[in-house]
């Protein structure tokens, strides 16, 4: 791979290490996931070994949104780490714990299979395209971490959604290395 | 087969610094039974009682968290027996209260109203499990299954209630959350 095109030195990379210090940044510290191929290895992997995080393997993302409010009742922060598919699987779940009921969920939402600079909204894959009106439509907050440079987005995101209790979408544009 | 009336009314002498995570027409009747600062009415999506729970559970590892699930709203929610399982919550008592029916969503039976949840839970790793069928059981076993290092899990097999309409809005008012965490120091 020439200088031009290795994502790590054009400064187009997306470093999990990075996110994940901006998440216990945050003060978080319990993970509920389903695994997603997109950040399986950049982010799972290596929070299954951070000592500072408990992760709680789920079976369905819905799970997520009673565990993170329930976790909250002891002042625990818990990030939602999720792929799309399970986003919109879990919709209703969202829409009843986070927006109505406006609990804090910090949600990180992986967009397996975007392709590489292009917008989520002009993806060619439809499941992607909808995404970002979906989390307009309901009123949530979105941030979109696609380089290093937005990283710093998601340690405010995440303690706006606790410091006033509303949902918060964090949408994984590029595959964390 | 039991009444959940009955059932209940033997609970509220043995719940006392619990945190009780009630859903659907088990929760009505509670509310209606045992108004209490330390009730936690699952809100939000059907079958999400045991996760909130969970999450409770993990949070307050000082407190007992017993939930009282509904048939129904377990099996929309299956997943959730093999994450307790693994999380193993030791704080934990998950009851379920099982007849056969949709009973909040106009009676209509369960896809299969025997589906066995014991075997469900054990094999999804929960260290106790019980199934209660009998008022005298019921009332001679509930107290020490409740004092039970956890996930332990709770069959409990009632008649169905009355298909009546039932309102939410007061055990979802945000006040009872409010007051919880007060009470929590949350």
């Amino acid at each position: 791979m020439n200088a031009t095109t290795n994502p790590a030195q054009t400064g187009d990379a997306l470093h999990g290490p990075a996110i994940i210090k901006a998440v216990k940044d945050a003060g978080v510290t319990y993970v509920l996931s389903v695994p997603d191929l997109h950040t399986a290895k950049g982010l799972l992997t290596p929070i299954t070994a951070d000592k500072d995080l408990t992760l709680i393997r789920t079976c369905k993302e819905d799970e997520c949104l009673g565990i993170a409010a329930g976790l909250s009742y002891g002042n625990k922060r818990a990030l939602i780490l999720i792929q799309y598919t399970g986003f919109l699987y879990a919709l209703n779940a969202i829409r009843g714990v986070g927006v109505e009921h406006k609990m804090p969920m910090a949600m990180m939402i992986g967009l397996l299979g975007k392709e590489p600079g292009v917008p989520p909204q002009q993806s060619k894959r439809y499941g992607l395209r909808i995404i970002e009106p979906i989390l307009d439509v309901m009123g949530i907050e979105r941030h979109y971490i696609d380089v290093d440079a937005d990283i710093p987005k998601v340690t405010a995101a995440i303690n706006k959604a606790y410091e006033i209790s509303q949902p918060v979408a964090l949408l994984i544009g590029r595959k964390p290395v | 087969m039991m009444k959940r009336r009955d059932c209940l009314e033997i609970l509220k002498k043995h719940i006392k610094d619990e945190i009780v995570v009630a859903a659907y027409s088990t929760a009505h009747d509670w509310l209606d039974i045992n108004d209490r600062p330390l009730n936690y009415f699952s809100f939000g999506a059907m079958g999400l009682g045991s996760s909130h729970g969970l999450g409770l559970a993990l949070a307050r590892p000082e407190r007992k968290v017993v939930v009282f699930d509904g048939d129904g709203s377990l099996l929309m929610n299956l997943g959730t027996l093999v994450t307790i399982g693994a999380a193993q919550p030791k704080n934990f008592i998950h009851t379920v209260w099982h007849n056969g029916s949709y009973e909040a969503n106009g009676g209509h039976p369960l896809p299969n109203r025997d589906v066995d949840f014991v075997g469900l839970a054990k094999s999804a790793g929960y260290g106790k499990v019980y199934r209660l069928d009998d008022i005298r059981n019921f009332e001679q076993q509930i107290g020490a299954i409740l004092k039970e290092e956890g996930p332990v899990f709770v069959d409990v097999i009632i008649e169905q209630g009355p298909i009546v309409p039932r309102e939410y809005d007061e055990m979802y008012k945000p006040e009872r959350r409010r007051k919880l965490r007060e009470v929590l120091g949350a």
